[in-house]
């Protein structure tokens, strides 16, 4: 029988007192964003905003706690911003959104940083001491080797292929150091937008499999703003050292991810993207079940270890009010199939 | 197709114009506020303060007056009162359009958000948007007015879409009812408006569904109107020469960011709207100097002749400090004339206007 896990990979919009105290502890330009070496002022208010980030999840009953990723101010690209071996350039689009992001430009070689882990730590702390935890464990969440480097600009390595193997070693680090973690959620959007080049597909499933080497959790590939290429899809699924690929199905083009299942197989477990991280109308809970049921009927498979159900993508798009909605229409959905 | 441009342009040139030679000079629209009128706004939402929302209103009277006659002691031949009482581009439509509903900010980028607006039901036109700011700018402006207006593209992509199969439908309702608004700011006699669709820079792909949208806007609107459309920060190769079967008078572009590596795009085919070019930068905190802004002009002249030549900045000025947003513009309606009477005196070669430079 199959588990279904209500999850998020996190990157939730700030609450709204928390977006007022920061941009004024911090201020609004591009040399204002965070560096990762932050006062003692800035760091206490982003501890407040993941303990509020905790309770918003236990509250809605999620599964999985994610540490909510409130102090990405550069979304995916976080762990390179923060990076000793980067300088931030201009400010560009973030996919086809209108949001944006840092450049980084990397321009030494890339080396431990620990920023991420430090954020889980404090993540498992708080679920430690936390009412009612009992049975949640923490989802961690980082950007995919793919997708980082093609967010970053590289002007040190000067060679695509030895530039994203350099990513992928330097998130590699970055996982080794995590606290425990019941499942890392790689975000990997790029593999939609902009796919690598025909031949180029077991490079980027070999990053992303360095990554997924590095942690005994169960291992999420999750791609979003679109269903993947089938040849890809077919790397992925082989080569990825994934124990489920996760994919957008508010997305206009779900039937090819259905087709690219019934083609070319399955990883042991799923994740779907079932509620819009994009649009603040709710969900109801029994639409996005029945969306899992119309998705695992098309399938010919026996059934998975695990289905997860998460939002299609990141959740920083939304009014505060709305990803709480999100959520709780998340955790509705799997009690609903349960 | 295009509307007729040259059927609406004589109207904007002032009895008192010095030169035979008549480049149009206008703005964009938004233009720095006065630091106490952003006071005030915060001011009316203290619950402490004595000062109420008719005090507000005669701060933005007060605002609108004194940015109209700035615009006028530059010497521009149409003006703006600077959008003194818009708070955002796609907010202060939404909040008097029925339909749309406000949940929070939203992240743009690091701490910079804005109140994306939710659509939750079909929109509908309840109130008039800017008549009665058209027509208070109207009476104190001795030059004739201008209105921009977020376009229907933009307030419809720039939201949360909840109501409609689509976005493109929505477009097209929104379209429908800035048309009814034009209509009443005709009827309140306007003679100058202008569409802002800076949503169409970043998906140019959907340049049918803003001709689409554009074509409802013009429905009716009679030739002496003058319709403009702006577009600002986009590769304008993609929507041209698509943008020649737009129903406008005029096409507003932000060149001089760029440094007119765009223009040869607009050389071939001829464009058919009158042109209105950007000469100063809206994000730059230099004034340029007359003598650049003269060279910036003579880059339109390149795809356009002299009649078909309007000139404005690059984009509205608001982020600028405010003696740098008077300074451009005052350095700009000076070097229109200086060039219209170098064209008057034979000095410029019309057919290789970069010449001599």
């Amino acid at each position: 029988m199959t588990e279904r896990v209500a999850a998020t990979p996190g990157l939730y919009p700030l609450p709204d007192r928390a977006k007022e105290t920061l941009s004024d502890l911090k201020g609004h330009q591009k040399g204002d964003l965070l560096g990762g070496d932050e006062g003692e002022a800035i760091v206490a208010e982003y501890d407040e905003v993941r303990a509020e980030y905790v309770d918003h999840q236990l509250d809605a009953g999620l599964d999985l706690i994610s540490e909510g990723q409130g102090r990405w101010d550069d979304m995916i690209a976080h762990p390179l911003t923060v990076s000793d071996a980067v300088e931030t350039g201009g400010i560009v689009r973030y996919y086809d959104n209108n949001n944006f992001y840092r450049d980084p430009r990397v321009v030494d070689d890339l080396a431990f940083s620990g920023d991420v882990a430090d954020e889980l730590e404090k993540a498992t702390d708080l679920l430690a001491d936390a009412d009612g935890a009992a049975d949640a464990s923490l989802a961690a969440t980082l950007p995919g080797p793919y997708s980082l480097a093609e967010l970053a600009t590289d002007e040190h390595y000067r060679d695509e292929a030895e530039f994203q193997a350099a990513v992928a070693e330097f998130l590699a680090g970055e996982v080794a150091a995590f606290p425990d973690h019941e499942t890392l959620f790689l975000l990997e959007p790029s593999l939609v937008t902009t796919p690598p080049v025909e031949g180029a597909e077991e490079r980027a499933t070999d990053a992303i499999a360095t990554v997924a080497a590095e942690t005994d959790a169960d291992v999420v590939v999750q791609t979003f703003y679109g269903a993947l290429g089938e040849k890809l899809y077919a790397h992925l699924v082989d080569e990825a050292g994934a124990d489920a690929l996760g994919f957008d199905l508010v997305a206009g083009d779900r039937d090819d991810t259905v087709y690219n299942v019934q083609e070319f197989g399955a990883t042991d477990s799923l994740s779907l993207g079932l509620v819009d991280g994009q649009n603040t109308l709710v969900e109801e809970p029994e639409t996005v079940a029945e969306r899992v049921e119309w998705f695992e009927s098309q399938i010919p498979l026996e059934g998975f270890d695990r289905t997860y159900l998460t939002p299609n993508t990141e959740l920083f798009y939304l009014p505060t009010n709305k990803y709480r909605a999100k959520l709780n229409a998340l955790a509705a959905a799997a009690e609903v199939l349960d | 197709m295009v509307r007729n441009p040259s059927a609406n342009r004589d109207q904007f040139r002032p009895a008192d114009h010095p030169n035979e030679t008549f480049l149009l000079s206008t703005v964009v629209g938004s233009y720095p506020k006065p630091k106490w009128l952003n006071r005030a706004d915060e001011l009316v939402d203290d619950p402490d303060s004595k000062f109420d929302a008719s005090d507000l209103e005669e701060a933005h009277d007060d605002a609108c007056r004194l940015i109209t006659h700035e615009h006028e002691r530059a010497g521009l031949d149409t003006v703006v009162d600077g959008e003194m009482r818009r708070n955002e581009m796609v907010e202060f439509f939404a909040d008097r359009i029925d339909g749309y509903e406000f949940n929070g900010p939203v992240k743009v980028w690091g701490h910079n958000y804005f109140d994306k607006p939710s659509v939750v039901e079909e929109v509908a036109y309840d109130e008039p948007w800017l008549v009665d700011e058209f027509e208070f700018t109207a009476g104190v402006a001795e030059r004739p007015v201008k209105v921009p207006i977020t376009g229907p593209y933009t307030l419809g992509f720039w939201a949360f879409n909840e109501a409609y199969p689509s976005t493109e439908e929505l477009v097209y309702d929104l379209a429908d009812l800035v048309n009814e608004e034009v209509e009443k700011l005709v009827e309140a006699g306007a003679r100058y408006i202008q569409i802002d669709e800076p949503a169409l820079a970043t998906t140019p792909e959907d340049h049918a569904i803003v001709g689409e949208a554009l074509e409802r806007i013009a429905a009716g609107i009679p030739e002496e109107v003058r319709i403009g459309l702006h577009v600002c920060y986009g590769d304008y190769s993609r929507v041209y020469p698509e943008i020649n079967d737009y129903p406008i008078d005029e096409f507003d572009l932000e060149l001089s960011n760029g440094d007119y590596e765009q223009i040869p795009v607009f050389e071939e085919p001829e464009i058919e709207p009158d042109l209105a070019l950007g000469v100063v930068d809206a994000h730059t905190a230099e004034v340029e100097s007359v003598e650049e802004i003269k060279r910036n002009i003579r880059q339109g002249l390149r795809v356009v002749p002299p009649e078909k030549l309007t000139i404005s900045p690059d984009c509205g000025l608001k982020l600028l400090p405010r003696d740098v947003a008077y300074g451009k513009t005052e350095n700009m309606v000076t070097a229109v004339r200086e060039v219209e009477a170098e064209i008057d005196a034979g000095e410029i070669d019309l057919d290789n206007p970069l010449a001599d430079d």
